[in-house]
């Protein structure tokens, strides 16, 4: 025990050690703002005409989805960051982005299947956007796997950077699917649907206005401070890694 | 003094098909492959006439990709048994001519098994595969495979499950292609109007051109050391 304490410690304490105030601020606030967006969607937004109460989902499925790509676009800036500066701490940045992304992602598509259920019929289909978004996510798992296949730190973090930054264009593909191919029945939420989509609906102004700020509280207060979370974990296994290298040595 | 990016690019993909015109490994392995694959599919989707037209391109396809892992896997293991991309790393060329002369060879021995593998299907399957767009359609899909496998391939080859990984890292960030390549070939054979099946076409180069800049900005972080 001894040689812990007297030990020098090779990592700088006082940042990782307590919680920054500002993220404990951060998360009151996203977790109010989360509620707000929740009950907005339940009571303000009025009634859809066609669909029902089902069609208040896609406020959080559409709303997640954006936020998935602003983390996983997170990802690609750290991956980018940390092949240019070759600091660890962007490494962890674009593992934390892909983590809460792949979440938020997975989201995306449990609560569309929730929707598709009574709207479509079906739990799923093999619809070009509903393919291209389990592409999207088998390809962050591969990202995890292909993390785990490499021994040496220093080529895991390179190798994933490089792999991170090229499987974004998968997230482009989803986003721009709907609007090239015309055989999808999947609507468009912003701008003109598909001549072919089933179940898409008007907007009016009260839905509008739902639809915004849950956007706003997905795609700004969620990912980042998921993100921050995520990545103080991984900081302070770094840290622990640290010690325990510390200890071995002793 | 360092070699030119061409010249480095050439020697690179004259020792490929020097070594592949002795040895006949990738052809060889990739082409028996594909055509038990071309088989398998014809067993397992029981093709007939109507069939045949709907499902040919996806056959095609599936089979060139498959077969396409297989070569990239051994030909980036021949770079690596002995100690040739060692070699290579330490010689005075850029890096990105590396990538582009194990990409000619690549895409020369995938476009080959792919044209052997539509001959096949004209054959056994009596749908005729062989036309000026197709082949384009060909060759623009076969390029856009072989730019995302050369560079994962020299990836994968650095971790611990090494074969294993190419596939399931390269299939997905390789489906927008496989789409394209799908959809546009089976609007062509379908005998389709042109503005029905271009989009795909121009979508495929739009993709092979991102994604070679991508290979070559990138390759150069992956093969570091």
């Amino acid at each position: 025990m001894s040689a812990v304490t007297q030990a020098p410690l090779p990592v700088s304490s006082t940042s990782s050690q307590s919680r920054p105030a500002l993220l404990v601020i951060l998360t009151v606030i996203t977790a109010i703002l989360t509620v707000v967006g929740l009950l907005m969607l339940l009571f303000y937004a009025g009634l859809d005409v066609t669909q029902g109460d089902v069609q208040r989902i896609f406020y959080i499925h559409v709303s997640a989805f954006a936020g998935a790509s602003v983390a996983l676009g997170v990802s690609v800036v750290a991956g980018i960051m940390y092949l240019w500066k070759r600091n660890p701490k962007w490494d962890r940045l674009a593992l934390s982005g892909i983590e809460v992304g792949f979440a938020l992602a997975l989201t995306n598509l449990i609560t569309g299947m929730v929707w598709a259920r009574p709207i479509w019929n079906t739990w799923w289909t093999w619809d070009p956007r509903l393919t291209s978004a389990a592409i999207m996510i088998l390809t962050y798992a591969a990202y995890f796997m292909l993390r785990a296949g490499i021994e040496n730190p220093e080529t895991r973090r390179r190798l994933s950077s490089v792999y991170g930054i090229l499987a974004y264009t998968t997230v482009i593909v989803t986003f721009v699917i709907i609007r090239i191919r015309p055989d999808t029945i999947h609507p468009a939420v912003i701008g003109p649907s598909p001549q072919n989509a089933e179940g898409g609906f008007e907007l009016s102004s009260s839905m509008l206005a739902t639809m915004s700020f849950n956007m706003i509280v997905w795609s700004v207060f969620i990912p980042w401070v998921l993100i921050w979370w995520r990545l103080r974990i991984e900081n302070l296994s770094e840290r622990v890694n640290a010690l325990r290298a510390v200890v071995a040595e002793k | 003094m360092k070699t030119p990016f061409f010249a480095a690019m050439l020697a690179i993909f004259r020792k490929d098909t020097l070594a592949e015109s002795r040895s006949r490994e990738l052809i060889g392995a990739m082409g028996l492959f594909a055509l038990l694959d071309v088989l398998i599919f014809s067993f397992a989707l029981e093709l007939n006439r109507e069939a045949r037209i709907e499902s040919v391109s996806g056959v095609l396809w599936v089979t060139i990709v498959f077969a396409s892992i297989l070569g990239l896997n051994r030909s980036m293991a021949m770079e690596r048994d002995q100690g040739n991309l060692d070699v290579l790393l330490l010689a005075p060329l850029p890096r990105s001519a590396i990538f582009a002369g194990k990409l000619l060879g690549n895409f020369l021995f995938t476009a080959l098994v792919g044209l052997a593998v539509a001959f096949v299907i004209t054959i056994l399957f009596n749908v005729p595969l062989f036309n000026g767009w197709m082949l384009i359609a060909l060759l623009l899909g076969t390029a856009g495979f072989t730019i995302i496998g050369t560079l994962l391939a020299a990836m994968t080859a650095q971790t611990r499950a090494r074969e294993t990984l190419l596939p399931i890292v390269m299939l997905p960030v390789a489906v927008p292609l496989l789409l394209a390549a799908v959809r546009g070939t089976t609007y062509i054979l379908n005998g389709a109007a042109q503005d029905e099946w271009l989009p795909w076409l121009s979508i495929l180069t739009v993709l092979n051109i991102i994604f070679l800049v991508l290979g070559v900005v990138l390759f150069e972080f992956v093969v570091e050391e």
